[in-house]
């Protein structure tokens, strides 16, 4: 351990070692952590199950059935296909108001939602980070940033996700859009505190007096600091994105409602709730454990990775 | 004091350009004809010139910042296309339910909110804390609708101890108001508790560890005492923060909460709104939101100096 | 002869969990007696402070654990006593003085009501005779106006009047144990004079029996009736404070105290060769108005300050916290941009260079900070970290690489070591690399902020050799900014004193020292604890024989 002994005699045992062991181990612990184990278990099966939707005994998702609209769970109907041959359809979680099946739409629906959860992760993460990096360290260019930034912020997320859909066709990239440019201060805000923080590090301000160009700097010294952070904020935007695409497509206003997604399917149940519940329960139960899941990886990511972030909230 | 507050409010000034801006630019930046959108996909050419030159979209686009700017000063905030009123009047007329909701879920998620998050970090890791952790998870991640489809299933259409949905105005009697909003309420805190609850811990925690704790234990103070007198004053000031910061998410359940159960609101106009592509109202309801967010905040930042003698402006 | 106020008989603390030793501290025996001041010296990890913390029942919970042997308070026994039976202890028969009072005073409390708190936990008083007794405590600790300062929060009081207040909390119910654990520590040394002054004279009207951490020999030589010397949880030795610094028994106590650097400067053959640095009216102006803060002062950090570091020569800036020293260093290796004057290296003047214009000359002017922890990137290799600076100038891999194997070797470390990453090395190691690094640039000016304050007094006294003999090799300017006394009579040739960021005083140090002629630094050297103790740092090895 120690290069010297002599030297090293005289150090503290109780300050070194831990510090050692927290380098070395920390994605080690993260995979032993349980947060992050259940969460990543449930997310990993979500995946497959979207995944894998076409092989689980689903039908064609967005095909409407006159003869069979708002069948309960279990239910058993017979419609004729294209060729007018008389084909069963069982209904395992029910039908909607049109006679899709919520089974399938369900697990369809999967493939969306994390879809939309990943993206807007990754594309408001990339984006914050680049932005953050460089406000953060050219001085004249923060307070410009800054006051753009404050001023998307003060908009309410779910509102401006609300403007922005309203202003494009509906479709899956308007959504991606629409939710992503709300979570961008967010972390561009993250970013920039770190920035702000690494930058007094003595061993910042000695790379510079060793003439490290900024762009070097910034790659080195810099950037390494803020990964643990934004896989952390990362994981907790995909479930927020995951929440607020649900929420879109509740409303009425997000990915168009022939597409299987969880929130569309809540939406074509809303007015006959009373009668069906299924249209609400199923889907309910699956977008809930979904975010769970990712917000459950977050937490148990955030205690493993980076302590610190639980203080920035 | 009031030299800061009045330094406060110009502060605001530019945050709210940003917005200003933000709104204005919103129609003119769609890669289609603003007055095309606004006219709707029915309307001939005639028409479509017509509010061309009504909205005096053929002026340089900064004059007509500035005329639509200066008309929001004076309170004009235009007419909405779809309703047929001013959108003064349309937001007047859907007010109150959206402040009585609002009121009663901030009242009730900050009593139960803060007494949660002391229990949890003074009995830091004990079964409560988790509980109290568990429930702040599953608060981030069910979905406001669910929260609320599962209370009606229960309260309203099984128990038959609520109304399902619906909203009485409060001159036609307190009681019934109250009585309408109480599942709503419940709804919409859900997630306001489990922020609230959360930051509150994560701020004990932190104080609890802090020296002037030690001391207090030093001079042999009893454990209440330590929490209440010394720890709990202390992490007040992003306890309150949070409570400004979580007014975003509080606007956002609105919205949702509105349309679950049927109140006549601002959430709910929105939602009509982007339906039915009234820019108008969609602009002058984000305008609205955002101020009074920025104006909450800026309340909450005049709170810091009551609860911290360090801060002073 | 009277009975001890705190026996402690073989008291062993158990570290949960282990780590790389099983107890903090082992089979500490010690005793204090009415109005002695018992002094418990040691460097980090020593487990002086656990001693302290588990005489008051404060071991952090669930990481530390008495495990063994007694501690008898005016005769009861602590150790079986349950934590309400230790609340009605604490505070009244034991109290404690803690290392910063900033934060050990609770910033949203006036500070009256804080001392009035032990009054209300442990006596029946009214609020008026509360008041009373809190002014009383007040005036005996030499707080000036009492009835204001009692109204005042923590954060409007000096960090001098701060520790009073701690000190009146924990005696005003006239405890028969006081524990101050290193109370000093981060104060001025004008503001340590004080406090210390303080502790002995309430000490001796009150009787008091006084356990005193610290980790300055300086102090134990001030306060000190007895002495324990402590190191990885075990006693060293103890005796009387004559016994143990004039002839200690053990050679680990002889090093502790052979590595204390003399007050007393060595003669120094004056330096003139040319000049490599020279500051010319010197300005660093923080903060102004603006139109969002329009309150905002202007904070003057650095005024007019001008001199000269020749070639070979180490200049000391010497100072309180707050005197600007720091800022005079950042302003010379261009970290913070100087408000107005000169800095003249070899003649060229970089005050106001733009930075593409400054960058030749960037590798002219390197610097060693002073936390050995955050100075060197936990996520790159010291190697990485040394050859960074001269690969940015140009220099092919390899070479940078053979010139770090150079300079590791010329530190004091093993050339092997370049792939390790700092987490592998001791504070002074660090300190070491971060040096290493310094003189890859081949630079002319060496600048040192602090760059042994956080080090323990054994490791410091190397490190300081290590930049004296780096000095001397490669004939460097050194401009060497520190606090502490001591350490700028052994290593500077010069000293410039600093006070609210302006030179009051500058010369040879050996003048400065023997015939100070400002009043600040007059009282800045009578301040200085334990006048007469130390000894000098000599050029290889550390003289052991202690100075005149």
């Amino acid at each position: 351990m120690s290069v010297e002994p002599n030297i090293a005699a005289s150090s503290s045992p109780l300050t070194a070692v831990p510090a050692a062991r927290r380098q070395q181990s920390s994605m080690a612990r993260a995979f032993r952590n349980p947060s992050v184990l259940i969460g990543g278990l449930v997310i990993v099966i979500m995946v497959a199950l979207g995944a894998a939707a076409p092989w689980l005994g689903t039908i064609n998702p967005t095909e409407p059935h006159t003869s069979g609209r708002n069948k309960l769970p279990g239910s058993e109907v017979t419609v004729r296909d294209d060729d007018g041959k008389p084909v069963k359809i069982a209904y395992r979680l029910g039908s909607d108001n049109l006679g899709r099946d919520v089974y399938s739409r369900v697990l369809y629906g999967a493939r969306i939602s994390i879809f939309v959860g990943i993206t807007v992760a990754i594309i408001s993460v990339i984006a914050g980070m680049i932005i953050g990096l460089f406000s953060g360290y050219i001085r004249w260019l923060d307070p410009i940033v800054m006051r753009i930034m404050d001023g998307l912020m003060a908009i309410p997320a779910i509102l401006l996700a609300i403007a922005l859909v309203s202003l494009f066709r509906a479709g899956i990239g308007a959504v991606i859009l629409a939710i992503t440019i709300p979570e961008i201060p967010r972390v561009v805000r993250l970013v920039r505190s770190v920035v702000l923080s690494v930058r007094e590090e003595p061993y910042v301000e000695a790379a510079i007096t060793t003439g490290t160009p900024m762009l070097k700097l910034l790659w080195r010294h810099v950037l390494p600091n803020t990964i643990a952070p934004m896989i952390v904020q990362g994981t907790f935007i995909c479930a927020s994105a995951i929440l607020v695409e649900a929420i879109l497509s509740f409303l009425g206003i997000g990915i168009p409602p022939e597409t299987p997604t969880w929130g569309n399917v809540m939406a074509a149940g809303k007015d006959v709730f009373y009668l069906f519940p299924h249209n609400i329960f199923y889907p309910g139960v699956m977008l809930a454990l979904t975010v769970l899941a990712v917000n459950m990886l977050g937490d148990g990511l955030r205690d493993t990775l980076d302590p610190k972030l639980a203080k920035r909230v | 004091m009031i030299a800061f507050i009045i330094r406060r409010l110009l502060a605001t000034i530019p945050v709210m350009l940003v917005v200003a801006i933000f709104v204005f630019l919103m129609l003119r930046l769609t890669p289609s004809d603003p007055a095309a959108i606004i006219a709707g996909d029915n309307a001939t050419a005639e028409q479509v010139a017509d509010i061309r030159n009504k909205l005096g979209l053929n002026e340089p686009i900064v004059t007509q910042f500035f005329i639509w700017g200066s008309k929001i000063l004076r309170g004009d905030l235009g007419e909405s296309f779809f309703f047929k009123k001013t959108v003064a009047e349309l937001i007047s007329d859907r007010i109150e339910p959206t402040l009585s909701l609002s009121l009663f879920t901030i009242l009730l998620a900050v009593m139960v909110a803060v007494p949660l998050g002391v229990l949890a970090a003074k009995r830091h890791g004990s079964i409560v804390d988790r509980m109290v952790m568990g429930f702040s998870v599953m608060g981030f991640s069910v979905p406001v609708f669910v929260i609320g489809y599962s209370l009606i299933y229960v309260f309203a259409s099984e128990l038959r101890w609520f109304p399902t949905t619906g909203y009485r105005r409060i001159h036609d009697g307190a009681g019934p108001w109250a009585y309408y909003l109480v599942l709503p309420t419940l709804t919409l805190s859900v997630v306001y508790i489990a922020l609230i609850a959360r930051m509150t811990r994560t701020s004990m925690l932190e104080v609890l560890s802090e020296d002037y704790v030690r001391t207090a234990r030093a001079k042999g103070q009893i454990e209440r005492k330590v929490l209440f007198r010394h720890a709990l004053r202390n992490a007040a000031v992003p306890i309150v923060t949070v409570i400004g910061l979580g007014i975003a998410l509080l606007i956002g359940g609105v919205v949702v909460t509105e349309s679950v159960y049927s109140i006549p609101g601002l959430g709910r106009l929105t939602v009509e709104a982007v339906l039915a592509r009234d820019f108008p109202v969609i602009q002058a309801v984000i305008l609205m939101f955002s101020f009074v967010y920025v104006l909450i905040n800026l309340l909450v930042d005049l709170v810091y100096s009551l609860l911290d003698p360090r801060i002073r402006y | 002869m009277a009975a001890p106020v705190l026996e402690v008989t073989n008291l062993t603390v158990a570290i949960a969990g282990g780590g790389d030793r099983a107890n903090a501290i082992e089979n500490v025996s010690l005793t204090v007696m009415p109005g002695e001041i018992v002094c418990v010296v040691g460097e980090s990890g020593s487990g002086k402070s656990v001693t302290s913390q588990a005489v008051m029942a404060l071991l952090p919970k669930g990481q530390l654990r008495i495990s063994g042997g007694s501690i008898k308070l005016e005769g009861d026994e602590l150790t079986t006593k349950s934590q309400p039976a230790m609340r009605a202890v604490r505070g009244k028969r034991a109290a404690m003085v803690f290392q910063e009072p900033m934060t050990a005073l609770n910033p949203v409390e006036r500070c009256g009501d804080q001392i009035a708190e032990v009054l209300e936990i442990h006596t029946d008083l009214d609020a008026k005779a509360r008041r009373a007794r809190v002014l009383d405590v007040m005036r005996s600790v030499h707080l000036p106006d009492p009835e204001q300062m009692a109204e005042a929060y923590p954060h409007q009081l000096s960090g001098g009047q701060r520790q009073r207040v701690m000190i009146a909390m924990a005696l005003v119910l006239d405890p028969a144990l006081l524990i101050a654990d290193e109370p000093t520590t981060a104060l001025d040394v004008t503001t340590q004079a004080q406090i210390l002054k303080l502790i002995r004279e309430m000490q001796v009207r009150r009787n008091t029996g006084v356990l005193f951490i610290t980790h300055d020999f300086g102090v134990v030589s001030e306060i000190a009736d007895r002495v324990v010397v402590m190191q990885r949880g075990r006693i060293v030795e103890q005796g009387t404070k004559a016994e143990i610094l004039a002839a200690p028994r053990e050679a680990y106590t002889q090093m502790l105290i052979a590595a204390v650097p003399s007050l007393v400067p060595p003669v120094r053959v004056p330096i003139t060769s040319q000049v490599t640095l020279e500051t010319i009216k010197l300005n660093k102006t923080y903060g102004g108005r603006s139109f969002f803060k329009p309150s905002g002062r202007v904070v003057k950090a650095a005024t007019d300050v001008s001199f000269q570091i020749r070639r070979g020569e180490t200049l000391g800036i010497v100072g309180e916290s707050g005197s600007g020293k720091s800022t005079v260093a950042r302003c010379i290796a261009r970290l913070v941009d100087p408000t107005s004057g000169r800095i003249d290296l070899d003649d060229v003047d970089i005050a106001r260079m733009s930075e593409r214009k400054l960058r030749p000359y960037r590798r002219r002017v390197q610097i060693v900070f002073q936390d050995p922890y955050r100075s060197l990137n936990p996520r790159r290799s010291v190697g990485q970290s040394i050859i960074e600076g001269p690969m940015n100038f140009g220099l092919p891999h390899g070479e940078a690489i053979e010139r770090a194997r150079n300079l590791m070797g010329l530190v004091g470390l093993s050339p092997d070591a370049l792939d390790r990453f700092p987490h592998q090395f001791s504070g002074g190691q660090r300190q070491r690399i971060a040096i290493a690094r310094a003189l890859a640039m081949e630079p002319v000016l060496l600048i040192g902020d602090e760059p042994v304050s956080a080090l323990d007094v054994s490791v410091q006294a190397q490190v300081l050799q290590l930049l004296d003999s780096v000095r001397k090799k490669f004939d460097l300017a050194v401009l060497f900014i520190t606090h502490d006394l001591r350490v700028a009579a052994q290593i500077c040739d010069r000293i410039a004193v600093m006070q609210r960021g302006v030179v009051v005083e500058t010369g040879p140090t050996a003048n400065v020292f023997a015939n100070p002629q400002h009043d600040y630094t007059r009282a800045l050297f009578s301040a200085a604890p334990g006048q007469g103790f130390g000894h000098r740092i000599g050029a290889g090895k550390i003289d052991l024989v202690p100075a005149v």
